[in-house]
This record gives C-alpha cells, sequence and structure tokens, in this order.
C-alpha cells in the first residue's frame, strides 16, 4: 500500500500526530510492531500532566510543555478521556533541598507558568494532610493534573482512524529503503508499505528506525521507571500529585491519585539494555516503598495489586528531538520524548504539522473531519434511572463481568468493537479496566476470553494475553 | 423499591445455607441474589469429593455438596435471583443490584453477606521478572479446566500449598500436565493434611518448604520460573536459586474476604480475618446485617460454612421477628499462640457460645484455655493444632453467666 505519510510508532506521540493529521486530506497510516497500541512507555508511564516547572528554559521540552498543558486537557475533553486537574507538589526536606523549590520556582517562571506558589511544609499538610512532617518546603502547581496514558492514545488512535487513519499492527520495520517518491517500509513479516513522508514516533526504537532510514545522529538510551499500583481503596491517601525535588535522575519518585481512582507509586530510572527489559525487580520494588514513604508515610504497601515497568526513551543531551531530518529527505524524526512527552503530546503533534509544512507539505483541512470520540465511560456515570433504561434496550450493560471494577459485557463488547480494535486479553483491559481491579482478572478473564474469542471469530484457544505466542490456554482438556 | 424480609447477597454455600434456616426458622420472604446463573459459587468448580463428610454424612463433590442446598432452596420456594450483580449496599439495608433487565432496588429488613472470598493475586504477592500470559491463580485454573473444559498448561510449578493449590495439582496431573514443584513460602503447609497426601504424595509432586518463586521469566508465554529458599524474613537466599522450566505458574497464595459492599455500607472489618467483626450471631456492627462464611472469614471446609451459615440465617430470622439483640457486650480476644477468635464480640444472654479460632502456627500437643479474668471457661486439649484447621470451643452457658467484659483464648503446649 502507498500512503503520503508512515507514522512508525502507535504511542501517544505516533496517535496524536495520527489524529493531528486525520485533520487534512492525506494518507497516513500506523504502523505499530505489537499487536496492540499504547505497549511502550505509553501504557507505563506516571500519567501526570506536569506543570512545567522543570525543563530547563529555552529548550523544546519547555515550550512542549507549556503550551501542551491546555492543549491535552481540550483534547482529552474531545476525546472523552477522564481527566482530572489535582494540582502538584514538589516536596523539599530540609534546608539543602529548600534552595532547588526555589530554582524551580524561577525556572517555571522563565517558562511562562504563572500560577505556582511556594508554601511551607505545614501549609502543604493543611491540604494534604498525609504529607510527611518532614517536608518543610513545596511549589505548589495547581495547574498539573492526571491522566490514564494508555486511555488517552487508544483514545487519539481511535480517533483517526475514525477519521481515515489506518493502523497496521504486528508491523515490525525491519528496513526502510529510500527511492526517489519516498520510503519503502518493511516489515519482519515481509509485509511493504511505500509513502512520500516518514514520521519516526517509534519511541525507545526511534535511533534504529532512524538509522534504518539512513539518518543516525542520535541514540536512545533506555532507562526503565518501575512503579506499584495500589487498591483504589487507597486512592484517597493524598489527592496531590506528590513529588520530590528532581535530581539528575528525573522527577524521582512520585506518590499520586491515578486519574481512574487507584494510587500509584514511582517510578525508579535505571539505564537498561533496550526497551525489553521492563522487568520487576527487588530492587526497585524497595526503592520505591522506601521513597514513597518518605513523602507520605502511612502509604499501606500491603495493599499493592500490581507492579510494572516501563522503559522511557531519553537522549544524552537530555531534550526532545522533533525536527525534519538533516540528512533524510521526507523524515521526521520525533525522539528521545521521555518526560514530559505525556503533557506535552498535542503540542508536539500540532509542532510535527508545522515542520511537514516547512518540508513542503500540503495540509488542506477535511471538512468533515470529527474531533470527538464516543464516550466509552458513559454508561459507568449514568444514574441509577439512567442505567435502568439503558439496560432495557442494551440489556448486555447489565451483566457485570468485571466485579471489582464493575464493567459490564455490554462495555466489554462496545470496546471491543470501537476502532482500534481489542484482540487480546490485556488490550480489554486497557480500554475497559476489566481485569485491572484488585483481583487482577481472577474472576473475569475466563469471560473476557470467550468475549474476545466471539467478537473476533477465533477459539477460545487462539485468544492471547498479549498478541504473538502470548496464548491463555494449550488446548481442551 | 422492592421489599423483603430477608435479603441474601451471594447464592453459594454460605447464601444457600443461610436462606433454608432463616427460612426454617419461621422468615419465609427471603430473596437470594447470585451472580452466576446457577447457586453453588465455587463449589460448582470443585469437582473433587470430600465435601460433606461432616455436615451431611456422606462424601460428595463440590457441585453435588451444591446441589443439596439448591435442592433446599427450590424446595422451600425460597426467591433466587440469578445472573444478578448487587452493585451496593447501604447501611439502611437498601441493595441496588443489576442484571440483564436492568437496575434492580431492594429494601430489606435484615441482610446476610455471603459473597465469598477472592483469591491473592499475582500483582498482590510482588514476585518479580517479566508479566508474560500463563500465571493464573489456582481458582482460575480450576475454572477454566472443570467449567469451561479448556487446559491452561502442560509444565506446571505452584506457588502456594493452600487447598486449592494441592487440588489443582493432582488435577493437572490427571489431565497430562507435569506438574514440577509445589512452593511453600512458610516452613509449613496451609493446606489440609488429607489433601497434602491424596493430592502431592500419591502423585510423586515434590513440595519445597520455606521456598518461594522469585522471579518470572519470559516475554509472551511463560518460559520459566526461578525458586529460591527464603530466609526468616521470607526474602529468597541468593545462592538457593534454581530455574524450573514451565509454561504454567499456578498460584495459590490465600484467600481474601470480599468486602467490598461491606465497607460500602460502612461496616467495621477485622484486619485479622479480613471479615467483618460480629457478634455470636453472626451480626455486624449495624443492627440486622449478617455475614456468613468465606467472605467472614476463610474456612477450610465448606461443612464449617454451611454450619455458619445456619447461625447467621437464624440470627437475621429472629431479628427480622423482633428478638432483642441488645445486652452487655463481651469482647474476645487472642491470647497466646491464637492468631483470632470469632465472634469479635458476644452478647450476654443465658445461652452458651461456640468460639471458632486459629493458631498462629502449627503446634504439637497443646492445651486450650478460655478465661475471662482469672475464671477458667473451658479447657481443651488437642493432639496437634495447625493454622489450616479451625478450632472449635464451645463455653456452656453457665459458664458464660460469669464471663465479664472480655474473655481471652489462649494455648500452651503441653
Amino acid at each position: 500500500m502507498n500512503y503520503d505519510i508512515i507514522i512508525a510508532g502507535g504511542g501517544v506521540i505516533g496517535g496524536m500526530v495520527a489524529r493531528e493529521l486525520s485533520k487534512y486530506k492525506l494518507s497516513v497510516c500506523v504502523l505499530e510492531k505489537q499487536s496492540d497500541v499504547a505497549i511502550g512507555a505509553s501504557k507505563a508511564n506516571s500519567g501526570i500532566i506536569h506543570g512545567g516547572y522543570d525543563p530547563e528554559p529555552n529548550t523544546l521540552k519547555a515550550k512542549m510543555n507549556s503550551r501542551g498543558v491546555d492543549l491535552l486537557y481540550k483534547v482529552a475533553k474531545e476525546l472523552n478521556v477522564p481527566f482530572k486537574q489535582n494540582g502538584s507538589m514538589i516536596c523539599a526536606f530540609g534546608k539543602e533541598e529548600e534552595a532547588e523549590v526555589f530554582n524551580l520556582f524561577e525556572r517555571g517562571r522563565e517558562n511562562g507558568i504563572e500560577e505556582m506558589r511556594i508554601i511551607t511544609g505545614d501549609e502543604a499538610r493543611e491540604i494534604e494532610p498525609a504529607l510527611s512532617e518532614d517536608v518543610s518546603l513545596v511549589l505548589y502547581v495547581p495547574t498539573a493534573g492526571i491522566i490514564c496514558p494508555y486511555k488517552l492514545t487508544i483514545a487519539a488512535i481511535g480517533n483517526a482512524m475514525d477519521n481515515g487513519v489506518e493502523l497496521i499492527r504486528n508491523f515490525e520495520i525491519c528496513d526502510i529503503g529510500k527511492t526517489d517518491s519516498g520510503f519503502v517500509v518493511k516489515s519482519t513479516n515481509g509485509e511493504e508499505v511505500t509513502a512520500k513522508y516518514l514520521i519516526n514516533c517509534a519511541g525507545c526504537s526511534s535511533d534504529k528506525v532512524a538509522k534504518m532510514a539512513g539518518d543516525g545522529e542520535f541514540e536512545i538510551i533506555p532507562r526503565a521507571g518501575e512503579y506499584l499500583l495500589l487498591d483504589k481503596a487507597e486512592g484517597s491517601t493524598v489527592s496531590h500529585t506528590i513529588f520530590q525535588v528532581p535530581s539528575a535522575n528525573g522527577k524521582g519518585i512520585l506518590v499520586t491519585p491515578t486519574a481512574d481512582g487507584n494510587l500509584l507509586t514511582g517510578p525508579t530510572a535505571a539505564v537498561v539494555e533496550s526497551a525489553d527489559n521492563n522487568e520487576i525487580t527487588p530492587e526497585g520494588i524497595r526503592t520505591v516503598i522506601n521513597l514513597a514513604k518518605r513523602s507520605v508515610p502511612e502509604i499501606q504497601f500491603s495493599k499493592v495489586i500490581t507492579s510494572f515497568a516501563g522503559v522511557r526513551s531519553s537522549e544524552k543531551d537530555g531534550d526532545f528531538i522533533i525536527e525534519a531530518s538533516k540528512k533524510v529527505e521526507g523524515l521526521v524524526n520525533v525522539a528521545a520524548i521521555d518526560s514530559p512527552g505525556l503533557t506535552s503530546c498535542v503540542a508536539i503533534a500540532e509542532y510535527v504539522t508545522v515542520i511537514l509544512k516547512g518540508i513542503g507539505v500540503t495540509l488542506t483541512q477535511k471538512e468533515n473531519w470529527n474531533g470527538h470520540r464516543a464516550d466509552m465511560e458513559a454508561f459507568n456515570h449514568m444514574s441509577d434511572e439512567k442505567k435502568d433504561e439503558f439496560i432495557k434496550q442494551n440489556p448486555a450493560y447489565g451483566k457485570i463481568v468485571c466485579r471489582c471494577e464493575g464493567i459490564t459485557e455490554g462495555e466489554i463488547r462496545a470496546a471491543v468493537r470501537q476502532n482500534p480494535k481489542a484482540l487480546d486479553m490485556d488490550a480489554v483491559k486497557r480500554r475497559t479496566r476489566s481485569g485491572m481491579g484488585r483481583c487482577q482478572g481472577g474472576f473475569c478473564s475466563p469471560y473476557v476470553m470467550r468475549i474476545i474469542a466471539e467478537e473476533n471469530g477465533i477459539k477460545m484457544e487462539d485468544v492471547t494475553k498479549k498478541g504473538g505466542a502470548s496464548k491463555m490456554l494449550v488446548g481442551r482438556i | 423499591m422492592l421489599k423483603c424480609d430477608i435479603a441474601i447477597i451471594g447464592g453459594g454455600p454460605a447464601g444457600m445455607a443461610a436462606a433454608c434456616a432463616a427460612y426454617d426458622a419461621g422468615v419465609k420472604d427471603v430473596i437470594i441474589f447470585d451472580r452466576e446463573d446457577e447457586m453453588g459459587g465455587i463449589l460448582r468448580q470443585c469437582i473433587h469429593n470430600g465435601f460433606g463428610l461432616h455436615k451431611l454424612g456422606k462424601e460428595l463433590t463440590g457441585p453435588e455438596y451444591a446441589a443439596v442446598y439448591a435442592d433446599m432452596v427450590k424446595e422451600r420456594g425460597i426467591k433466587v435471583y440469578t445472573n444478578t450483580t448487587v452493585l451496593k449496599l447501604s447501611n439502611d439495608k437498601v441493595i441496588t443490584a443489576t442484571n440483564t433487565e436492568g437496575i434492580l432496588k431492594v429494601k430489606a429488613i435484615s441482610v446476610i453477606l455471603a459473597m465469598g472470598c477472592r483469591e491473592r493475586s499475582r500483582g498482590a504477592l510482588n514476585i518479580c521478572g517479566t508479566r508474560p500470559a500463563g500465571i493464573y491463580s489456582a481458582g482460575t485454573a480450576q475454572k477454566l479446566i472443570n467449567c469451561e473444559g479448556y487446559m491452561v498448561g502442560k509444565k506446571v510449578v505452584i506457588l502456594g500449598s493452600g487447598d486449592i493449590g494441592l487440588i489443582m495439582a493432582r488435577r493437572m496431573s490427571l489431565e497430562g500436565a507435569k506438574v514440577e514443584a509445589v512452593c511453600e513460602i512458610m516452613s509449613y503447609s496451609g493446606g489440609l493434611t488429607r489433601n497434602i497426601v491424596q493430592c502431592l504424595e500419591d502423585y510423586n509432586i515434590p513440595l519445597y518448604l520455606s521456598t518461594t518463586v522469585a522471579e518470572i521469566h519470559g516475554r509472551e508465554r511463560l518460559e520459566g520460573v526461578t525458586i529460591a529458599e527464603v530466609d526468616a524474613n521470607r526474602q529468597p537466599i541468593e545462592s538457593t536459586k534454581r530455574y524450573i522450566p514451565c509454561d504454567t505458574l499456578l498460584l495459590s497464595c490465600g484467600l481474601i474476604p470480599e468486602n467490598e459492599l461491606t465497607t460500602g455500607a460502612g461496616i467495621e472489618i477485622d484486619h485479622i480475618t479480613s471479615g467483618a467483626v460480629v457478634d455470636q450471631n453472626r451480626q455486624t456492627e449495624i443492627e440486622g446485617v449478617f455475614a456468613c462464611g468465606n467472605v467472614l472469614q476463610v474456612h477450610d471446609l465448606v461443612d464449617y460454612v454451611s454450619d455458619e451459615a445456619e447461625i447467621a440465617g437464624k440470627g437475621a430470622a429472629e431479628y427480622v421477628m423482633g428478638k432483642s439483640t441488645k445486652g452487655e457486650v463481651i469482647i474476645t480476644k487472642s491470647g497466646n499462640g491464637v492468631r483470632y477468635v470469632l465472634p469479635q464480640r458476644i452478647v450476654k444472654n443465658d445461652e452458651g457460645v461456640s468460639l471458632f479460632l486459629r493458631v498462629t502456627k502449627p503446634f504439637g500437643k497443646v492445651k486450650f484455655t478460655v478465661k475471662s479474668g482469672n475464671e477458667v471457661l473451658v479447657t481443651a486439649i488437642r493432639i496437634k493444632a495447625a493454622p489450616g484447621e479451625m478450632e472449635k470451643l464451645t463455653v456452656k452457658a453457665d459458664k458464660m453467666a460469669i464471663a465479664k467484659n472480655e474473655i481471652t483464648v489462649e494455648l500452651e503446649e503441653v
């Protein structure tokens, strides 16, 4: 197939770029090497909409972050992705760290962040009582927020697909040829697609994709971050996102409610060999627990329901790379998007269109573009009376499949059918939260397997956890 | 809004026995809510035998045991809403439930909580490594094999030697899988002795005590696990690590009462049992709300679940019929060697009380003493005691009469 533009990578950046480009009369295709979108760093990060005080002034990170916050809130509303503007607190423990709070405040000012305040530990504890007594000074950023990163990614790509963008899954790029008319991109499965332009949003693989296309200008440093996620019963331990003053390794261990109401602690920051190194380690768990307790001593780590790790893609200079390749015509690299990448995703997508215009892409608006996506959680938000009426029309909404999260068969079937379709267990989990609660799929997984098999017309034995060889069952008895 | 005398949440063994007991005690307007298409709860997937020896005097399979009680429910004409999930219980005993016909609200005079329990998940265990397919809680695997007819794996390691894990070791073996090992982090098994003999020893499956799964390997499907002996803090000892190739890891690491509805209604939870705080009639802190079965405390045998449910059913019926449950309150306490005592409080009347308890670790011959102040109310000798086997001690009416404020249960090795 031939397209105007190929986007390599179905993460939050590839997704937002796809959605942005779906506004225009262009044929666009997203290539994703996994069986679903939002598999890499986009599914395993802190889910924070950062205030913008942290990046060095005048860097791309600073620009994208400060522009990105409002844009992200706007797009999240259009896509019906739940978020909360809960505010963040960056905590100093004692004199030495207090200096850093003032530095951050100044840096935030330079980055154009207006709504920030420095408050004392006592003032902070008045609005966040669980905060440690050892916190002496706090940078309070009320504009910061929380959002579910994989729901955002899925919604962005789904909305792009609703507007004509194609998604090809299980397409692991192994070769990129350059011809006069553009790029020939080949997969390990022997498929081939061509396009005039290639936008490289391949996360931890973006250096490899760039090299294959003939541009070897940067190298990605994969950095793993481990997290512990706690039961919703602990979700109100804190209401703000609690940071410690940053160190060379990143923004440190945070404690935050999630947009879905759990409590999240993490991440660690360990340089690893590749994006595949997303194991949970004993040291990681220990570090998260010890450092999180430094901020919020009363966290109940006995209520952990799962742990996970994400591998972020950094670069030695520490800034985002968002530019037309200097070596390869038609290639745009959007790489090294670590924190605040999620916050910046819409601003980055918008900036990519500016770059594309600069290299000669004609952007003509579609007349019938629809940036809104159905609210997948509408049923959940209905009153009991509304639910009753709705169930009478749609009986599958009366059958609870996931008891921990209260997810119905109707919601699961709708999520499986909607763009981008859910083909495996983890894909259903990320779209509906079925299996994401305290029993971690113990009760619902046999039912979800059956729904996936029915909806996709496959045998139960062929249902996978996450595509590939990850089959759930080995046969009939 | 519908109204009823007694609403029972859960149609497993506890709910069914409670319903029948309430009915037989004189309250006919009883409704059972069950989320599955048929009553029976987890018994429906327990196709092995060993159920009913104490309660029914015969050995049945799980589905057979459930059928006995389901028939009793039917004979009494008790109303059952199947495929109906209770979403909410309010502290004024209004139940909100859902099924394919809509949302249902029922105002009950009395409510019996019988929601059972869930299994501790991999996530809650903090096992390190990757996150591939092929990791199941033992009960989920049991459901897939016994109810759905699908095999979950061929080469199996089981973590945890609780009864479901032991039963599944045998079940997987019978279906042709090779069970490489059962690992137990404690220095003793929490399962019943008969299950260790009949499910492991009879099949030459090794049980490694003081051993855990330290790491999980494999990206797509599970490829193997690293097991290791643990130190006194239950941390893996590096030098004892060894790799076992396998495609399946089953987890049988404890059961957790499912008390989300209970806490939603504002009922106090005992942090040791993870169930509600109850009196001898199994009444919670909200008058007219009772709890029984595995939602109250995790039992070893379904027979004892039925016993406990009958207490709760009768208690609920008496409450509906206006019998006072007020009186002097005595708190029960765990002394030396005792992990918990249930009920947590006793409302004094002129009757005796049975106390149910678990010990903290395996003991040889022990003497239990139930005391109130300096008064010894009852003593009992047991040849051995283990955390996996619940103990019952009965304080007779004349002894209860002299109890004041607190009752303590303790043991000494003899």
